[in-house]
């Protein structure tokens, strides 16, 4: 079925809901290099003005329209029509009014996320600006727990990111208590493992259990290894808090991640059985990023953003504590620049939070991105003031093992001091006890900290 | 415990290199630091937009005695290439005809920008004159040295084809990190094809002085070409036949042979 929108006497016409998608998707480069973008700023809005007057119910059919997929399986048999029946006879455009009308509550917004499909709020994200992204997200509260509450409204919790190269224990553990004493890694510390070997996954998981256990952080830890590593590691008997694993909208790119839907149940089931967490507790963390669909020729014609949004479709399926996305890891060739890297930061969370998940951001950029640690900061701001769940930090914004910049544990305290937002009220409560963020109060130097530490041996 | 506990913070650097804490915790970056970040990623930023140094370059082969010649890829200029991936992989066939009397031989030894001119700045020339060496030293004709403009990894093959090589040897920058601008990598293909999967590549990373010495990375490189030519294979295949024993080890380039 096509779709048109005329402009000053010229027609703009557009094949599918999948091309209408792509032609209405704010500009960034990864669209353009998929040769999906619009040819320029009119066909863009003809687009974007033919895409206000679609039904919601179009996205119900096969958006993908690719034969057997899985993740579109998921999509359908996810949808819940009764959630949906509110906002059924709307279009693309009355949505975007609706969500924004201010009587519309966070509530509502809630009930509403099992009736939505990712590809009904990637399209209306296409058609609100930041400010509208930010208004919507605000509203609603997605609140996720283990050891730390998570995503409570006015709050902002924290990864603490301890990376090391060699995945050294003493080097993780400096990172690690460097962001503790700076008051960051409620949400989770979680480490991006340099290898994928079995024997490192253990051993970093039995490192950031014992900096748990011992200085009593309420907080979870995870090794960001592959699943199939995890799921080894769990079988091994080692402490893992939550299994990790990065997903993408399309079951040929989860394919070039080496998951399917079934590793994803096998590995929920596995980490749930251990029994570390209360009962009803959120047990798996998954990232995501535009353009990993693209990178793994595996987006099917699909604009990146759509493809995003497809990849929460199966985060949601297992009830995750944290989701992010890394926003700007992927590069200049998907996101080029600052203000394409902020935008795709805002679509995402917004994205996530409306489909019912606890949506954080890694607010981050590499060294060929027109970027730079200011625009991580405005970033960072809008976010703060969209409600994001949690973001990531590691020690002086520089990720030594993955080689790009994130935010720093000071960043957090920026954005803690400024527009105040403490961290989960568990954390806040260990924080006081121990003196941390207070004036006047003498912390340990890191020596001290490792010293008093019993890391397992290497 | 894996090891003593630093106590200073020299000990603790030697353990890693992160932006830790180590004088007094307070709220913002402290003025030092903060220049100091910024110094490092001005330095990155600098490498991934400098173009190659064809004069300078040109004057250091020539002293080496090494030919050359300049090829440049479909990304017509430095914000296309980081753009446009595709088209730095892209050979146009203007460049490929030019190339053409060239050849043929068995390796085509490539230097590319990529996303560091500066790594090729610093240890470009010393390398391709350091693996010429030991090619030839094991009875293997080599190209001039093409110097690639606005070029990833893949432009290579087109290069290798255009030449009429057997194996091409693509050395370029690598995407700068904060603590260095100046890592060269060499990625090496046998057989190269129009659409090489990076599964057929063997890589050697970070050639620079803090990291891989230049004698040594050349030395690798030998070895893998020489292993190459003898198996027919390369990149993952490569890896596992060796990794197995499946072959005899490479030759030694140097060997009595």
């Amino acid at each position: 079925m096509g779709y048109h929108a005329d402009i000053e006497g010229t027609r703009h016409g557009f094949p599918s809901l999948k091309a209408l998608l792509a032609k209405a998707s704010p500009e960034r480069t990864g669209d353009a290099l998929a040769g999906l973008a619009a040819d320029g700023p009119l066909e863009r809005i003809a687009a974007q003005r033919a895409l206000a007057d679609v039904a919601l119910t179009d996205f119900l059919d096969d958006v993908l329209e690719v034969e057997g997929d899985a993740v579109t399986a998921l999509i359908h048999a996810q949808h819940d029509a009764a959630a949906f029946a509110p906002v059924r006879s709307m279009t693309v455009g009355a949505f975007r009014d609706w969500l924004l009308d201010p009587a519309t509550t966070g509530a509502q917004l809630s009930a509403l996320a099992p009736g939505l499909t990712p590809e009904m709020v990637a399209a209306v994200s296409k058609i609100m600006r930041a400010q509208d992204l930010i208004a919507v997200a605000a509203k609603v509260e997605v609140v996720t727990r283990f050891r730390s509450t998570i995503g409570l409204r006015g709050r902002l919790s924290t990864r603490n990111q301890p990376n090391h190269p060699t995945d050294d224990s003493r080097g993780i553990a400096l990172s690690a208590l460097d962001g503790l004493l700076m008051g960051a890694g409620d949400a989770v510390i979680g480490v991006n493992p340099a290898t994928d070997s079995l024997p490192d996954y253990i051993r970093i998981c039995a490192v950031l259990d014992a900096i748990r256990s011992q200085l009593e952080v309420p907080t979870q830890s995870c090794c960001l290894g592959h699943v199939t590593t995890a799921l080894a590691a769990m079988e091994a008997g080692a402490p893992v808090d939550l299994v990790f694993q990065s997903v993408a909208g399309s079951e040929k790119a989860n394919a070039g991640f080496g998951v399917t839907l079934g590793i994803l149940d096998e590995a929920a089931d596995a980490v749930a059985s251990l029994g570390r967490a209360p009962k009803g507790a959120n047990l798996m963390y998954f990232e995501t990023g535009q353009g990993a669909a693209l990178s793994a020729d595996a987006h099917h014609g699909m604009d990146q953003q759509t493809m995003e949004a497809r990849a929460y479709a199966v985060a949601r399926r297992y009830r995750p504590l944290l989701v992010n996305t890394v926003v700007g890891f992927i590069g200049p060739e998907y996101l080029a620049d600052g203000k394409q890297i902020t935008r795709a930061g805002l679509e995402d969370h917004f994205c996530g939070k409306l489909l019912g998940l606890p949506m954080g951001v890694d607010v981050c950029y590499t060294n060929h991105s027109w970027a730079d640690q200011e625009d991580m900061d405005i970033l960072l701001t809008a976010l703060a003031a969209a409600g994001v769940n949690f973001v990531i930090t590691v020690p002086g914004a520089d990720d030594i093992m993955l080689n790009y910049q994130s935010l720093s544990f000071h960043d957090a305290g920026f954005i803690r001091r400024t527009l105040g937002r403490p961290p989960a009220p568990e954390f806040a409560d260990w924080m006081a006890r121990h003196g941390i963020g207070e004036p006047g109060v003498e912390l340990p130097s890191l020596a001290d900290a490792l010293g008093r530490l019993r890391l397992p041996a290497a | 415990m894996s090891g003593k506990t630093p106590t200073t913070p020299e000990a603790i650097r030697a353990v890693t290199e992160a932006r830790l804490t180590l004088g007094p915790r307070g709220g913002a970056l402290a003025t030092r630091e903060s220049l100091a970040f910024a110094l490092d990623h001005a330095r990155a930023r600098a490498a991934v937009l400098a173009e190659l140094d064809l004069p300078a370059l040109t004057a250091t082969l020539d002293r080496l005695g090494l030919p050359h010649r300049v090829a440049t890829s479909a990304a017509g200029d430095r914000e296309g290439f980081i753009r446009r991936p595709d088209l730095g992989r892209r050979l146009p066939e203007t460049e490929a005809a030019a190339l053409a009397g060239a050849g043929p031989c068995d390796v085509a030894l490539v230097l590319g920008d990529g996303l560091s001119a500066t790594a090729v700045a610093l240890n470009g020339a010393a390398f391709v004159a350091a693996l010429a060496g030991r090619l030839e030293a094991a009875g293997l004709t080599v190209s001039p040295v093409i110097l690639a403009r606005q070029a990833r990894v893949a432009l290579g093959d087109g290069i290798a084809r255009a030449l009429g090589a057997g194996t091409v040897v693509m050395a370029l920058g690598e995407r700068p990190g904060l603590s260095a601008a100046d890592s060269l990598g060499a990625y090496i293909t046998h057989a190269p094809a129009a659409a090489t999967p990076d599964s057929a590549r063997n890589c050697i990373s970070n050639i620079r002085a803090g990291g891989t010495p230049v004698p040594e990375a050349a030395e690798q490189a030998a070895r893998l070409i020489l292993a190459m030519r003898a198996s027919g294979l390369s990149g993952v295949a490569l890896s596992r036949a060796l990794a197995a024993g499946a072959l005899a080890g490479p030759t030694e380039p140097h060997g009595p042979r």
